[in-house]
């Protein structure tokens, strides 16, 4: 996995709440083999009319959300179904960061497994932000290793995150990598069980 | 040293790792695969460029969307791939896989066991809920998600943090003709979908004594309906018979000192449980669920309830809508509804035994009219063994269909489904909204009490057949 020491990007606007893994990936598109490729489907049934169109009203189809790779979004992010395909989805489109003020425990998890570093921030900060962020590029540096976010402007908060977690992304460690550096214990285990 | 149950000897056993403040690192014996949960795990190791650690300790097979009528023309394109991809994986990491072809092809949690892959003492995973199955022979046995499936394929082993213990006890004896399904229903039914939540069950108690070891799969199957994390029985003498000479275990004098080790899994006389819970096993009646839960279940001889019988508000909305999706009214008798499919199969109950008691029901009798009846056995193995005893002939007599073996209308996942709005008396594990088809209505019981709906067209008590059908 790519690790994630400073991200500097543009930010998408995504101002609901409880979006949930439907939402971001609906279920008619899961029955792929690959894990890459979810990206197009991302938010489908609100980024796209019925005739398959762009739907101009949609928030990250506005020129100001173009490219964008850190994600605002309101309450409960990511509640619903535990399914995988979510981060996927939203790694595949090229996001990296999301911000919002509280997450679903499950997706917040499944995020760290998928190289995807998620922020909870007080409301207030992610208010503001999308504030910035609505008509207009607004780019946004994210400091992992300082735990800092900050703009172009003057603006700068910090954020907590979990140390073991924090360490993951900052290495581009996933699970298995991590527990790879244990491989030594499962030799021996296995040595000394016979297995 | 203190008596220990079941589970802690297994997971002391099994920790590679113990360190403060993070989970535990669990080795896993036996990794099962099947088709629909391990695309993209093999694909994200060639992603890392990673290996599979133990092709050794991996075994797969396909059963979730398999065609269970003519295997030879996979119309699902889909699947067809889901299928192809799996053969490919396994071929390419050296994984030995019981494909559509194999002989050895089945249900996961049904062919483990049959070939002797599930044993005492073991950690096993797959990407599957149901997994808790393998518990019935005191393994530890716990279904994964896609993510775990990798990190298991790369490193035979999984972070997790070490269980409450639940004791489950089956008190006193069962009534005559009362059927695993109805003790694992009535158990649910009694404390709830969530009771479990967090513990790993060990069922306990004269009544699971005397059961049989595929009676004993039945059991801890629908663990996961309870809540846990998993589900086992400590091995005795009947599970020992029931591995020997299967291919996967040792033979000759090896297999007495295995046997011994396995016993030595099976929980000390006094040791405590984190909870308990006691059920009375002369209370247990043939069960149905009415509902879209497996805990919303009662005796066939009860009445749909209503949602003022809830204990709670919450309870009573639950109540509500599911009578809304099964279309009930509170106060009619579970006898006086009827039903227009009848699907006799899934990892649950669709081993000999299971065939054998349905058949039982079935022979010299006739599905009534206008009932759409199927038996789907659990592996391909149990197709040719109830072909040998004339069980199929005895199904396609009485009007069932015959089929190959698969999950099939479980979760629907393959052609097999029940169409919208109509009602089917499923011995599955799951009633829930959309399982068996979008609007479907199931209603989940024993094989004996399937073969008693599908010949008089609706929910009788099997025991008293003979009167009903006269
Ligand atoms: S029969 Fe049903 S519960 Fe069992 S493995 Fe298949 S889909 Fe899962």
């Amino acid at each position: 996995m790519e690790p994630i020491v400073v991200h500097k990007g543009n930010v998408g606007v995504l101002n609901r709440v409880n979006v949930d893994t439907d939402q971001i990936i609906p279920k008619q598109f899961l029955k792929r083999v690959e894990r890459t490729g979810f990206g197009q489907f991302l938010f489908y049934d609100w980024r796209f009319n019925a005739d398959g169109s762009d739907n101009e009203d949609f928030e990250l189809n506005q020129p100001s959300a173009e490219g964008a790779t850190i994600l605002l979004a309101d309450h409960n992010f990511g509640c619903g179904s535990s399914r995988e395909h979510a981060p996927w989805a939203l790694d595949d489109y090229g996001f990296k960061v999301i911000i919002a003020p509280s997450f679903a425990d499950i997706f917040y998890n499944n995020c760290f497994k998928n190289g995807i570093l998620p922020i909870r921030l007080p409301e207030d900060e992610v208010y503001q932000l999308m504030e910035n962020g609505k008509d207009e590029v607004y780019e946004l540096t994210v400091d992992l290793e300082n735990q800092k976010i900050s703009d172009d402007h003057g603006f700068e908060t910090t954020f907590e995150i979990n140390d073991y977690l924090r360490n993951m992304l900052l290495k581009g460690l996933d699970e298995i990598g991590i527990t790879l550096e244990y491989e030594a214990h499962i030799d021996a285990y296995e040595k000394q069980v016979n297995a | 040293m203190a008596p220990k149950t079941i589970v802690e000897k297994i997971w002391d056993r099994h920790a590679v790792l113990e360190e403060e403040g993070k989970p535990d690192l669990l080795y896993i014996d036996l990794h099962m695969v099947h088709e629909v949960t391990s695309p993209q795990a093999f694909e994200g190791l060639r992603l890392s460029g990673r290996n599979v650690r133990r092709p050794d300790r991996t075994f797969a097979t396909m059963d979730h969307n398999v065609p269970t009528q003519d295997r030879t023309s996979i119309s699902d394109m889909i699947a067809k791939k889901q299928m192809e991809t799996l053969s490919a994986n396994c071929e390419e990491f050296g994984i030995e896989v019981a494909d559509i072809d194999s002989p050895n092809n089945g249900i996961v949690h049904v062919i483990g066991p049959e070939l002797g892959l599930t044993q005492p003492g073991k950690t096993i995973v797959c990407g599957d809920s149901h997994t808790s199955t393998h518990g019935a022979f005191g393994a530890l046995a716990f279904g994964i998600g896609t993510s775990e499936v990798e990190h298991v394929l790369a490193t035979q082993s999984l972070w997790q943090s070490r269980p409450q213990t639940m004791e489950v006890r089956v008190e006193g004896r069962l009534q005559d003709g009362i059927t695993a399904k109805d003790i694992i229903l009535a158990i649910i039914s009694k404390f709830g979908v969530d009771f479990g939540t967090g513990h790993v069950i060990e069922y306990t108690g004269e009544a699971i004594r005397g059961l049989t070891m595929e009676e004993r799969m039945t059991i801890c199957n629908m663990s996961i309906e309870a809540g846990a994390r998993a589900g086992l029985i400590s091995p005795d003498q009947v599970t020992v018979d029931y591995l020997k000479g299967r291919r996967f275990v040792e033979e000759g004098g090896d297999f007495e000192a295995q046997a011994e080790q396995w016993l030595s899994y099976a929980t000390d006389e006094g040791a405590e449980y984190d909870a308990a819970y006691v059920i009375d096993a002369q209370e247990i009646e043939p069960m149905v669920t009415w509902g879209t839960n497996p805990a919303q279940g009662v005796s066939v001889h009860e009445t749909v309830p209503a949602p003022e019988d809830g204990n709670t508000p919450a309870e009573a909305k639950a109540i509500k809508q599911s009578l809304e999706y099964m279309d009930l009214t509170p106060g009619t008798k579970m006898t006086d509804i009827e039903i227009e499919h009848v699907f006799i199969g899934s990892c649950t109950n669709s081993r000999i035994s299971d065939l054998r008691e349905a058949a039982a029901v079935a022979n010299g009798r006739t599905v009534a009219t206008g009932v759409r009846a199927m038996v789907v056995p659990g592996s391909q193995e149990i197709k040719r063994r109830a072909e040998k005893e004339g069980l199929d002939e005895v199904f396609k007599n009485a009007g069932f269909e015959w089929r190959e073996s698969g999950c099939s209308m479980c979760l629907s996942m393959n052609p097999d489904f029940v169409p919208e709005g109509e009602r089917c008396a499923s011995t599955s594990n799951r009633n829930f909204e959309g399982r068996q088809g979008k609007g479907a209505r199931t209603h989940l019981v024993s094989p004996a009490m399937a073969a008693a709906a599908a010949v008089t067209g609706s929910f009788v008590d099997v025991r008293d057949l003979d009167k009903a059908t006269v």
